[in-house]
């Protein structure tokens, strides 16, 4: 570090930071240790860094091919050769599910930077715009909060056929209102402050104080809400791959590997009993990376 | 009541749009591949889809309004009968899943709250974060595999054994109900036996919800000036939690178990597929993947529409529980 | 001389911290009579913690010590909660500051005054209703069965106070702790309220701790007046002696109050010494005790 006879400890968590990257950095690091006395959320945030890394290296990582199959060695129980066993087609379970996590983990990506930046978009438009372009935008997030979530995702999925992309652009299309809602509350609370007037008299048009100003101040409490929503995000992902809606066969889509397996369920538990496990586990992660982040970013909103 | 009206608009809007944009040409469905041109341009018109759009939706509305979904391509019948008789199925399933939630779910947030950080709290605090990361249809998959294939406790898939099916007059169209008014006791039981652990799956993610809400409002409420008059009168802190707190927070519980209500209506689709439950959301999955777009959104209305009247019915109720509203 | 009816010595209220222990109150000790008492401080000094640890509502991770904590005679210090509970509202009571938050808001008024009486006098319904008639009507509400069936969202600020006065006063307890009972009622409403307050304690005999911040207020409505800083005692007077004050910070009090008689520009700005915090008392220590000494 430049000054000396500090450590890179005092000079982040220093009172009086000499430069705005030296300030910013150190409510980055007070942030990580708030995060880090969170035992539960460091636990979520490994098994995340564990799925990123295993659908990264998938190729190289699981034993077999996810579409060899086998016929021979169908619906064989878990063993050494077969860790988690194979499916109705033999295919290896667990090479399967390695695979799998580079589409979940695409799903619940897409959606979760889509449905954000929609919520993001129309939430400040509103607040800021005001009159009736507001009442307008609202209204119809209304309109779209009143829905059956899942049932809506269906009917479009429906409508544009059954296939990955649409399941996301369903599922998006489904998850925005919440976060039009809430940025349009923050919008509101910053759209008289000083700062806006000041930035507003030095010529900033309103698309400038839209993308500088209000945009960066929404996004911390959007991210809280991302990562409390991604569990939610997973699960309704695997309930249209689990109702055929999602990824088509044989990609392995870990909802799609819960239906292959539901018709053995009863005399070979293991098709549908692992990826089933597989999706609670990285929504569990999801969940208490959630919590940790709200700690840290929102310490005064409880789980609602 | 106004806005509720819009919303209802908004949903026949956008029912409308997804029936006019899906692939599936809806007149090949109605005269099938190999009818003439002329043929298919007299279904074309008398389908009313040469008028324009507008005149359509107005059309559409019309329908919806008179109860008019079209008729199934699957099953043959008209869209409304079909729900008439399937809903009942989901109706029960959702009823039985939110007073199990209800049941355990409020006690449980009420004693995570008063005794916050305790084992109680700790206990909630897992069913809740376990509920919210766990995919329902696997734990119902799981459930029928422990529950009924290994150590048989409950009936298997569908409402009712096979020798008991249409044997109990319908009333209501809730078998449990139904053959309590037949006094036919082995009925019930075999009713029963089917209904309940689908309906504990629904209860198990209503619990998380109601629970955590639950508890939250109730930090709250304890936390009031009130609750400190309630102590110093000498309360026992039973009678300071149930009789002062719980009672300012059954207020806003009403709307949370409305939603959840309404949300296992909805969450019953993948419910009622893992049990083979000939409820709503099977139906419409089937006709959804029957490309029976007709019977799908007559589904979808009919869904939305019990949402809108949770929505109403739990304002009504707040107006008639809390005094201040008044 | 009878014995007090509470006898207080060295009380201290713990809360455990993260930076290590915190002490809220340090060391109170009094005697209260059948009398006015005021305690008197700015926030933080302790003084409504105080009033709460004699009730027994400091709760964990708060912790509450004394050498001595008496009702007439018998040790009312951690107690067991079943046997404080006949303690709180029927012997000890207390009066909070804002009645739009000190009143349950989904219970009638009336069920809320009974509910306090039938606790802890019995007792059939019927009775208990005429009791709380007579308790609105003694604190000067008219159409007091009009009242009963209202919830508090229906009453001014000064109606709220004047009910809460009635529904502590409803089981006929002995001593009454009022914190800051008046702060936050409009200027016009304090005066009646405090009158009200007075009348029913005099004539109850009772004996009053009337927490403020308000030194004038205090010495106009009390016989002696405790001055709190920092979890302490710093001095205790008589309400009439007030001006004959010793200690730098109620000399400081009161020279913060604006005189009609003696305008100045700028009011001055007390300031604070560190010694006041360790400092004992001035004056004799029996000054803490009943007037006639024990």
């Amino acid at each position: 570090m430049s000054v000396t006879g500090m450590t890179r400890r005092e000079w982040l968590l220093s009172d009086a930071p000499l430069t705005r990257r030296q300030a910013r950095l150190g409510a980055l690091y007070q942030g990580w240790l708030t995060f880090r006395a969170n035992k539960l959320a460091m636990f979520g945030l490994v098994i995340l860094i564990l799925l990123i890394g295993m659908a990264i290296l998938a190729p190289w990582i699981a034993p077999q091919s996810p579409f060899a199959q086998n016929l021979a060695g169908r619906l064989a129980p878990p063993s050494a050769e077969h860790w988690l066993g194979t499916d109705a087609l033999g295919r290896d379970i667990l090479s399967r599910l390695i695979h799998g996590s580079r589409i979940t983990l695409f799903i619940v990506g897409t959606v979760a930077l889509i449905a954000p930046i929609i919520g993001l978009f129309i939430g400040t438009v509103a607040g800021f715009a005001g009159g009736w372009i507001d009442q307008v935008l609202m209204r119809i997030t209304d309109i779209f909060l009143a829905f059956p979530k899942l049932i809506l995702a269906l009917a479009f999925v429906a409508a544009l056929g059954p296939s990955i992309g649409n399941a996301v652009l369903a599922l998006a299309l489904t998850a925005w209102p919440p976060y039009a809602r809430l940025a349009r509350a923050e919008t509101l609370t910053v759209r008289n402050a000083d700062f806006i007037a000041a930035a507003r008299l030095q010529g900033a048009g309103p698309m400038r104080l839209l993308v500088r100003h209000i945009w960066p101040l929404c996004i911390s409490s959007l991210i809280v809400r991302v990562a409390l929503d991604m569990a939610g995000i997973i699960l309704s992902a695997a309930g249209l791959g689990f109702l055929g809606l999602g990824a088509q066969p044989p990609m392995p889509e870990w909802g799609a590997m819960i239906s292959d397996g539901r018709a053995y369920i009863l005399d070979f538990w293991w098709v549908a009993a692992m990826p089933g496990l597989a999706i609670f586990i990285v929504s569990l992660a999801f969940n208490l990376l959630g919590d940790g982040l709200r700690d840290v970013l929102d310490p005064k909103g409880d789980k609602s | 009541m106004l806005s509720l009206a819009l919303t209802l608009l908004g949903l026949l809007l956008v029912t409308f749009i997804i029936g006019r944009v899906m692939p599936i040409d809806p007149v090949l469905k109605v005269v099938g591949d190999r009818a003439s041109q002329a043929q298919y341009e007299a279904a074309y018109q008398a389908m009313g889809l040469d008028k324009p759009l507008v005149v359509q939706f107005f059309g559409y509305i019309g329908d919806v309004l008179t109860g008019n979904f079209g008729r199934s391509i699957s099953t043959g019948q008209l869209v409304i009968d079909d729900i008439r008789h399937v809903f009942p199925a989901t109706l029960e399933l959702a009823t039985l899943g939110t007073l199990i939630g209800v049941s355990i779910g409020v006690p449980l947030g009420v004693i995570a709250a008063a005794r916050r950080g305790g084992i109680i709290d700790q206990v909630a605090r897992v069913v809740a974060l376990v509920g919210y990361s766990m995919p329902i249809f696997w734990l119902g998959l799981m459930g029928l595999l422990v529950f009924y294939g290994i150590l048989g406790w409950v009936g298997g898939p569908g409402r009712q054994g096979i020798i008991f099916d249409g044997m109990v007059p319908s009333v209501t169209g809730l078998i449990l109900v139904d053959s309590l008014i037949a006094g036919d006791w082995a009925a019930f039981r075999d009713a029963f036996s089917h209904i309940i652990l689908p309906a504990s799956l629904l209860g198990y993610f209503s619990l998380a919800y109601i629970s955590r809400m639950t508890r939250s409002f109730m930090l709250e409420q304890l936390g009031a000036e009130y609750i400190t008059t309630a102590r110093v009168k000498g309360l026992s802190e039973g009678a300071v939690i149930w009789r002062h707190a719980f009672r300012n927070i059954s207020i806003p519980l009403v709307t949370v178990i409305a939603l959840s209500f309404g949300s296992l209506l909805e969450g019953s689709v993948l419910t009622e597929i893992i049990f083979s439950w000939p409820g709503l959301g099977q139906y419409i999955t089937k006709s959804l993947l029957a490309g029976d777009m007709s019977a799908v959104l007559g589904g979808t209305i009919v869904v939305g529409v019990c949402f809108i009247a949770l929505n109403l019915l739990s304002d009504l109720l707040y107006r008639v529980l809390d005094p201040r509203s008044k | 001389m009878t014995d007090p009816l509470l006898s207080v010595r060295n009380l201290r209220v713990t809360f455990a911290t993260r930076q290590g222990e915190f002490q809220a109150v340090r060391g109170v000790g009094f005697d209260l009579g059948r009398e006015r008492l005021g305690v008197v401080g700015e926030s933080g000094s302790g003084k409504s913690m105080t009033g709460r640890a004699i009730l027994g509502l400091v709760r964990p991770p708060g912790r509450v010590t004394a050498d001595r904590m008496e009702l007439e005679g018998q040790s009312i210090l951690n107690l067991s909660e079943r046997k404080m509970r006949r303690i709180r509202g029927s012997r000890i009571s207390m009066v909070m500051q804002d009645p739009k938050f000190s009143l349950n808001p989904v219970m009638t008024i009336g069920d809320q005054i009974i509910e306090a009486y039938r606790l802890h006098a019995g007792g059939a319904k019927g009775q208990a209703r005429q009791k709380a008639l007579d308790m609105l009507a003694a604190v000067q509400i008219r159409e007091p069965e009009r009242v009963m069936a209202a919830y508090p969202h229906e009453m001014s600020g000064g109606m709220g106070q004047r009910i809460m006065i009635a529904m502590m006063l409803a089981p006929d307890p002995e001593i009454l702790i009022a914190d800051e009972p008046t702060s936050a009622l409009d200027v016009s409403v304090r005066t009646e309220v405090l009158n009200i307050l007075d009348r029913l304690v005099r004539d109850r005999g009772m004996g009053l701790i009337f927490i403020s911040h308000d030194l004038n207020l205090v010495a106009q409505f009390c016989d002696r007046v405790l001055i709190m800083y920092a979890g302490r005692i710093v001095e205790t007077l008589s309400a009439r002696t007030l001006h004959e004050a010793r200690h730098p910070y109620t000399q400081g009090l009161l020279n913060s109050l604006p005189r009609l008689d003696a305008p100045v520009d700028r009011l001055p700005v007390l300031p604070r010494q560190d010694s006041w915090r360790d400092g004992g008392p001035v004056g004799e220590s029996l000054e803490t005790d009943l007037p006639g000494g024990l």
